[in-house]
């Protein structure tokens, strides 16, 4: 069979389930698109003994009638994840020749549930930034194209390569983080779903730390009930993780009927933004009306500090970072600077940090450091967090009033060129993060699901916001959602 | 609030990271387009508001206080830039 490579998730595991395809077929396929996607620059580590290993090892559990839920199932790993043995360098040159001698929780559950892994991806440096320009290998390629113009496009970030390498089918899937849109923002430019579940249902243990009070990792998909299925396999709760909830994972794709009749969808006011393109407003206006023909009910909301939101995701973003990259000091692993005669240990601090980081990340340490540093903490820091604390009321006060979930778009525009925002000042790449913010700031989950094609024919996608713990209701709603777009478009083959 | 090349400087030592000389005033010039984006969080009326600590509140679990993986100084070593007699090794710090 050809385009083995091209299944999703639930059809390769149902064709191994009923023995026409295997394992060990599935990934050589994988292996062997991803070879010739070099100009994609998405696999930046490739695994292929591992995943025939991983393959061989499937294929026997399936033969044995013991299959678990991603059984035999190859996927891409985010270069943010710790994998026992495989370079792990979240894009860094700090972490350059870093192999960590342990493996994450969430990508152990995967390995424990039968997945087969194909090599890590490329991703921002630290997942800092919005483009996967920031990365140590160069740029993720996105491979959808404006019509006929070649230029290259971001695929989004800072899980630029995982978005990439699903649109191409490279994989079946790829793990992603999300800490102020990273899974919501590239799936959105690049057609694919990406689900940030709630703060906490995922262990953040072994995961290259940015934000920790906002990071969460989560699936990125080809449809909806791929990321149902993965993202069971990847949660749970896990005692090395203190924020990790100890709540028990429903299975998430026994929820997905396509029944929302009834359901109150919310339509923030807040998130028409000026200067907004027409396009992202119709795609908004089309996705309601979806919703309400499927027998939702819609009612216009208010999240009144929605404006604030990117603001305060700036201090306490960078104030976290700022402490968690303190580690990098060049003394227990990664890169360490050349120094010179007479150098001390701070010159070594000073001199690696500087060699190791690059420019986006230093940015954002710097900043960190200064709201917290002594006379500025309670003016920039403490005040973030209170303003952060309002923000979560906005949505306690409308799940309050009976809201189930919030439809936004997922980003301002479809992706953008690379390069293009070179002599842009930072904020305005922050901005990209407009309507994905909110949700790391108030802990919740959010999906972003692919809706339609731009008049360039670039992929545009919406944003589905839900309750707390409540991610097998939101990935219902999401799936009625996919259903009556009906999205079905792939980027032609160029690479 | 404005940053100047000074305030830049002080930073970048408290963060650990070398800038060159000439390149602090494109930092000091960056951080004040950051800052002034911040400075928005002052229309904000947070009166009586407590500063989040978890976004999803929840006890946080104990444990006994005992060695749950030791004994593992290669594994712990083994990335090191320069380990030395089972020790991480850097440049001289005391005189």
């Amino acid at each position: 069979m050809s385009d083995l490579n091209k299944l999703t998730l639930a059809d390769a595991r149902d064709k191994l389930r009923d023995g026409s395809v295997t394992s060990v077929e599935l990934t050589e396929a994988c292996l062997s698109e991803i070879e010739k996607a070099g100009a994609l620059n998405a696999f930046v580590h490739k695994t292929p003994e591992i995943a025939m290993e991983q393959a061989k090892a499937a294929d026997a559990r399936i033969a044995q009638g013991d299959a678990p839920a991603m059984c035999g199932l190859p996927v891409g790993i985010k270069d943010l994840f710790c994998t026992k043995g495989v370079p792990s360098q979240a894009a860094s040159g700090i972490l350059e020749g870093f192999t960590p001698e342990y493996e994450s929780t969430v990508s152990q559950n995967l390995f424990d549930a039968g997945a087969v892994m194909l090599g890590k991806l490329n991703m921002d440096e630290f997942a800092m930034g919005s483009s996967n320009e920031t990365s140590v290998y160069g740029n993720a390629v996105n491979p959808w194209r404006r019509g006929n113009d070649d230029a290259q496009l971001t695929p989004g970030g800072s899980s630029g390569g995982s978005a990439s390498a699903v649109a191409a089918d490279l994989c079946l899937a790829a793990t992603g983080t999300d800490t102020g849109g990273s899974i919501r923002q590239p799936a959105a430019f690049t057609g694919i779903t990406g689900i940030k579940p709630t703060y906490g249902r995922c262990s953040r243990w072994g995961i290259i730390a940015f934000a920790s009070s906002l990071d969460q990792a989560g699936p990125m998909t080809k449809n909806v009930r791929d990321a149902a299925i993965m993202l069971e396999a990847m949660c749970g709760h896990d005692p090395k993780d203190s924020t990790s909830a100890d709540l028990p994972v429903p299975n998430f794709e026994a929820m997905l009927t396509g029944d929302i009749r009834g359901k109150k969808i919310g339509i923030p006011r807040e998130y028409h933004m000026d200067g907004m393109p027409d396009e992202i407003d119709a795609l908004w206006a089309n996705g309601r009306e979806m919703l309400k023909d499927a027998g939702a009910e819609i009612v216009d909301i208010s999240l009144p500090h929605t404006k604030y939101a990117l603001p305060a995701y700036y201090v306490i973003a960078p104030a976290e970072a700022s402490s968690n990259l303190a580690r990098y000091d060049g003394v227990r692993y990664g890169h360490r600077a050349k120094l010179a005669q007479g150098d001390g240990i701070t010159e070594m601090y000073e001199k690696t940090r500087a060699e190791g980081f690059g420019h986006e990340v230093q940015r954002r340490v710097m900043v960190g450091t200064y709201v917290l540093s002594a006379g500025f903490y309670d003016a920039y820091y403490n005040r973030a967090r209170r303003v952060r604390a309002l923000i979560k009321k906005d949505f306690e006060d409308v799940f309050a009033q009976g809201v189930d979930a919030i439809l936004t778009p997922a980003t301002p525009s479809a992706a953008f060129g690379l390069g293009e925002m070179d002599d842009a000042d930072p904020v305005k790449m922050y901005l990209n993060d407009v309507f994905t913010v909110t949700v790391n700031l108030a802990g919740l989950p959010g999906i972003s699901v692919p809706a339609g094609l731009d008049h360039q024919g670039l992929p545009l996608g919406l944003q589905l916001i839900g309750r707390p713990w409540e991610e097998g209701d939101l990935l219902n709603t999401a799936y009625a959602l996919e259903q009556a777009a009906g999205f079905v478009a792939k980027p032609g083959k160029w690479w | 609030m404005s940053i100047d090349k000074d305030t830049a400087a002080r930073v970048a030592k408290l963060a650990r990271i070398k800038v060159e000389e000439d390149a602090l005033p494109a930092l000091a010039q960056e951080f004040n387009t950051i800052l002034g984006f911040i400075e928005q969080l002052n229309e904000v009326d947070v009166e009586g508001v407590e500063p989040m600590t978890s976004v999803t509140p929840m006890r946080l679990k104990r444990r006994e206080d005992v060695v749950t993986e030791g004994d593992q100084q290669d594994k712990i070593l083994s990335n090191a830039p320069d380990a030395r007699e089972g020790f991480f090794a850097v440049p001289k710090v005391v005189e």
